[in-house]
């Protein structure tokens, strides 16, 4: 198929930025997204112009680093994927595609379709751990038996890839998915109960530091999350944090 | 300089604690005036990271990724091993060294993997110290599940993203230690060389990917966990940007580099669809448990498929060939990758693939719906079911093992997996070889450390299944913070070591030459270009099957292509801001200097063991015929290359493998 894109261009963070549009040509429909956008680049790049920046490292929807809002959808118009699992079989012949960052004020342009995530590496570092030292001498693995329920809804919570998706999605570039889903992870299991407390207030505090705006129960995120994460770890961070409040 | 591996005296089973007992410890007070930099944030350098911090060192980790948490060990699906022997089936430390050293072929260190089987219990109890969500039972124990070249079941899991978990543990270990100000982490940070000053390793050159700006770091040691390098043929399931760089530039700086043909091609991943694939991806080994692999058993109803008269699910039992059950009976579906992967290959050499390409074998699991599916109606009381309920039922289960893998298929090749059988074809996916390292896992630079996919000693000639993430996590949790304490406890006098000295300046003098080249040499081909050919010479001479015609010419053809690439290469953009072509420049420079080293071992070892196939190295006849024969006699060393300024005239240095407690076999599986 052949395709119109329009990208934002922008190169550096200093820099004012535009849309360009851009011709490709023969795309095939089982190509992934970000190889379509491979023929793109080693077309400009055989023309000697610049390629386009883009975040990409696994291409296997796991290591959370592409993030691309394709014609007004955080990884494009299919769902429970991320831009990389994204196929040229969702778009036909003609189509004009829109591809932009993924804008939140607390993401600022790196360049071009890249950004820079780091609010959510502070709000991880903020208290997204155990505070566990490496000794191999904790107790035995299976001497606190955990129930099923209970380490399923923990592994649901702890898929979160860290992508960014809930904040380019939401109106009001709310993290609350994210860090609800972390918060969510460790206070579902006894290991991570003994310092739920302190951890919540310290993420939440770092959340709103960043500059992310609050939730107001559009549910975008959700639909949006290449993973899934459900909004009920908004609600559980919520009620965590009423609770480390009292 | 000979090869020393340091592997300490006496029985195999105290070594280790004999040796964690007389090492030399550096103070608490003391590790506070000691840095060390970590290259690379996996489950090996993330578990280093977060550990040596812990003890009290100034840690300096670099990532090439925006996070830590981006590391290529997150893409890991599985599971890990341990001999916890939770399922009381019979697993032990020993069953496991067992398993692993027989597994590799009977080229790897004894001593090395005995440490790995036996601290491998400690990873699950540190994993779950940290909130690693594993599966567990309905009684909330840890559950487990069998991989490939194992009789016991000692893998333990978290769904299919295993890898995932155990990295985001490693990370919020190192997040903590972040916040403390205990690690520096330098994201999006590539090292293009190590600095050696006097002898020791002290510090890197690196780039920061943002800002163009070239970096000096200096510490006490350097510890490289920059994983594999099976991008060398361009396809792969590696990450995009999973790269040799750091490995081999402390290779050309005096590191040997150990056995690079060891390569594993894994059996099950997704085939190639076109010319413009840019990654391949991995479906889990763990599929393997309740997948059946088979083709027609007929090459007319190969066509039909082909032509899409006929559906796979329209062959009767007795159209099909379950070639590996037919082959292995013991194992099954369940030998080891290297056996799988040829047996593959062996299948659609002759014709019998089953896609478009003719390179494609199914992975069927209608057996074992069926068979979840009359358990549960049992379980459930359901009498006389019908087998659209039986069915139903056994979907659930399947897709409660194996969900987020069969959407992953679904969502790549457009078909359901849970109504017609998943079509899969080996490709490159570990490399066994990697940094010469000897038992403290410093390399042959004094001071420079390899661990993870990045050294060569645990693995051999071939990996098990579920053992790489045991081998990230066992280096860099448990290994490596005691053995370089025993190095540093020389540096407490030592102070901080100095960036402005003649060392650092060559090194980033050197660096600055080579990118300049690069961004002003105005080629004609772009990088992509010299990569997709490397990796097409790389597949098709040292691929699944080796010979010495092929392997010979590769050398040539690698070198040819190398002298090409710094002629014509074409790199746009600038020096001083964000450039991935520049970066992937560098990257595929390096490819293709160790693709030819890596043709070259392989031409030297004149045996097939493990994932390097040698076809003038085959059993010609009784009931192994046709398999891999390895040759003890001659072969059973590690090859340990020095570098000599072409890849070509690198020289090799043998360190002969001992095995005093296991027996040399054939592998058999049958």
């Amino acid at each position: 198929m052949n395709l119109t894109l329009k990208i934002w261009r922008q190169k550096d963070s200093s820099s004012k930025g535009q849309m360009v549009d851009y011709k490709v040509t023969e795309i095939s429909e089982h190509m992934s997204f970000l190889e379509m956008m491979d023929v793109l680049n080693e077309q400009l790049v055989n023309s000697g112009e610049e390629p386009v920046a883009f975040d990409h490292d696994c291409r296997e929807g796991i290591c959370g680093m592409c993030s691309m809002y394709i014609n007004g959808e955080a990884h494009g118009p299919d769902r429970g994927v991320t831009t990389c699992q994204l196929h040229m079989r969702m778009f036909k012949d003609g189509d004009t595609i829109t591809i932009e960052p993924f804008r939140a004020a607390a993401f600022p342009v790196i360049k071009d379709l890249v950004v820079d995530r780091m609010a959510f590496e502070r709000i991880q570092q903020a208290g997204g751990y155990i505070s566990v030292n490496t000794s191999g001498n904790t107790q035995d693995a299976n001497s606190i038996p955990i129930s099923k329920h209970a380490a399923d809804e923990a592994m649901d919570a702890a898929t979160c890839i860290g992508c960014g998706a809930c904040v380019a999605t939401c109106k009001n570039s709310s993290a609350m998915l994210f860090v609800g889903a972390k918060v969510s992870q460790y206070a579902l299991l006894p290991q991570g109960q003994v310092e739920a407390a302190d951890r919540v207030k310290n993420m939440v505090a770092q959340m709103d530091l960043e500059g992310f705006g609050n939730c107001t129960n559009t549910g975008a995120c959700e639909v949006e999350c290449p993973k899934g994460i459900s909004l009920d770890n908004i609600a559980r961070m919520n009620r965590e944090l009423m609770k480390a409040n009292i | 300089m000979a090869l020393d591996s340091k592997v300490p005296k006496g029985a195999l089973k105290d070594k280790w604690t004999d040796y964690k007992n007389k090492i030399n410890l550096v103070n608490p007070a003391n590790k506070r005036h000691i840095d060390v930099i970590v290259v690379g944030t996996g489950l090996a350098g993330g578990s280093a990271s977060a550990t040596l911090a812990e003890l009290g060192y100034n840690v300096k980790a670099f990532a090439y990724q925006d996070s830590p948490r981006r590391a290529h060990s997150i893409a890991a699906q599985g599971g890990i091993n341990a001999a916890k022997n939770y399922q009381g089936d019979g697993d032990s430390t020993y069953r496991l060294f067992y398993d692993t050293v027989k597994g590799g072929d009977y080229r790897s260190r004894e001593a090395n993997v005995y440490r790995l089987a036996e601290v491998s219990t400690n990873i699950i109890d540190q994993c779950v110290a940290q909130g690693v969500p594993f599966a567990r039972d309905y009684g909330g124990l840890l559950d487990n599940r069998s991989f490939g070249g194992v009789l016991v079941s000692r893998t333990f899991y978290a769904k299919g993203q295993t890898g995932q978990q155990l990295l985001l543990g490693a990370y919020s270990a190192m997040n903590r230690q972040i916040a403390r100000g205990k690690i520096e982490m330098f994201n999006r940070h590539e090292m293009l060389d190590v600095v050696v000053v006097d002898g020791k390793a002290r510090g890197i050159i690196a780039r920061n990917l943002v800002t163009g700006e070239i970096e000096r770091h200096s510490a006490h040691a350097v510890v490289i966990a920059s994983g594999g390098y099976g991008n060398v043929y361009f396809l792969s399931t590696n990450a995009m940007g999973s790269n040799v760089t750091a490995a081999w530039k402390i290779h050309k700086k005096g590191a040997y580099f150990a056995n690079p043909c060891y390569t594993q091609i894994h059996p099950t991943c997704i085939p190639r669809s076109g010319d413009y694939q840019s990654k391949l991806t991995l479906m889990s080994e763990s599929l393997r448990n309740d997948g059946r692999i088979w083709v027609p058993k007929h090459l007319d109803d190969v066509k039909a498929i082909r032509e899409g008269k006929k559906k796979p699910t329209d062959l009767s039992e007795d159209e099909r060939d379950y070639y590996l059950e037919r082959r292995y009976p013991a194992f099954g579906n369940l030998v080891p990758r290297d056996v799988a992967s040829r047996a593959a290959k062996e299948r659609c050499d002759a014709g019998f693939g089953v896609n478009a390409t003719g390179e494609a074998v199914y992975l069927d699991f209608a057996a074992a719906i069926i068979r979840y599916g009359t358990e549960q109606a049992k379980i459930k009381n359901i009498n006389n079911p019908s087998e659209a309920k039986i069915k139903e039922l056994g979907k659930d289960i399947v897709k409660a093992k194996y969900g987020n893998l069969f959407q992953m298929y679904e969502k790549i090749v457009d078909e359901n997996p849970y109504e017609t059988p998943m079509m899969i074809y080996p490709a490159v996916h570990y490399t066994m070889g990697g940094v010469w390292v000897d038992y403290n896992l410093m390399t042959s630079i004094p001071g420079c450390y390899a661990i993870g996919e990045a050294n060569f000693s645990d693995h051999g000639a071939n990996r098990l299944g579920a053992s790489a993430l045991m081998q990230g996590l066992a280096d860099g949790y448990f290994v490596l913070p005691y053995t370089i304490g025993d190095y540093l406890a020389d540096d407490i006098r030592t102070g901080k070591i100095p960036t402005d000295t003649p060392e650092f300046d060559a090194a980033e003098k050197e660096v600055k030459e080579r990118i300049e080249f690069l961004i002003n040499n105005n080629g004609t081909h772009s990088v992509d270009y010299y990569h997709k050919k490397l990796g097409k010479i790389m597949w098709d001479k040292c691929g699944m099957s080796r010979n010495e015609k092929g392997l010979k010419e590769a050398m040539v053809e690698i070198k040819a292509l190398r002298e090409d690439f710094w002629k014509n290469v074409s790199v746009p953009g600038g020096l001083n801001e964000m450039n991935p072509e520049l970066e992937k420049a560098g990257r595929v420079a390096d490819f293709i200097e160790l693709g030819e080293l890596f043709a070259k071992d392989a031409l030297t070892r004149e045996e097939s063991c493990g994932g390097h196939f040698r076809e003038e190295s085959a059993e010609t006849d009784g009931p192994q015929k046709g398999e891999a024969k390895r040759n003890d006699k001659d072969f059973a060393f590690v090859s340990a290359w020095e570098y000599k300024g072409e890849p070509a005239d690198a020289v090799l240095h043998k360190e002969e493998l001992e095995f005093n407690d296991i027996e040399l076999k054939q592998r058999s599986y049958k």
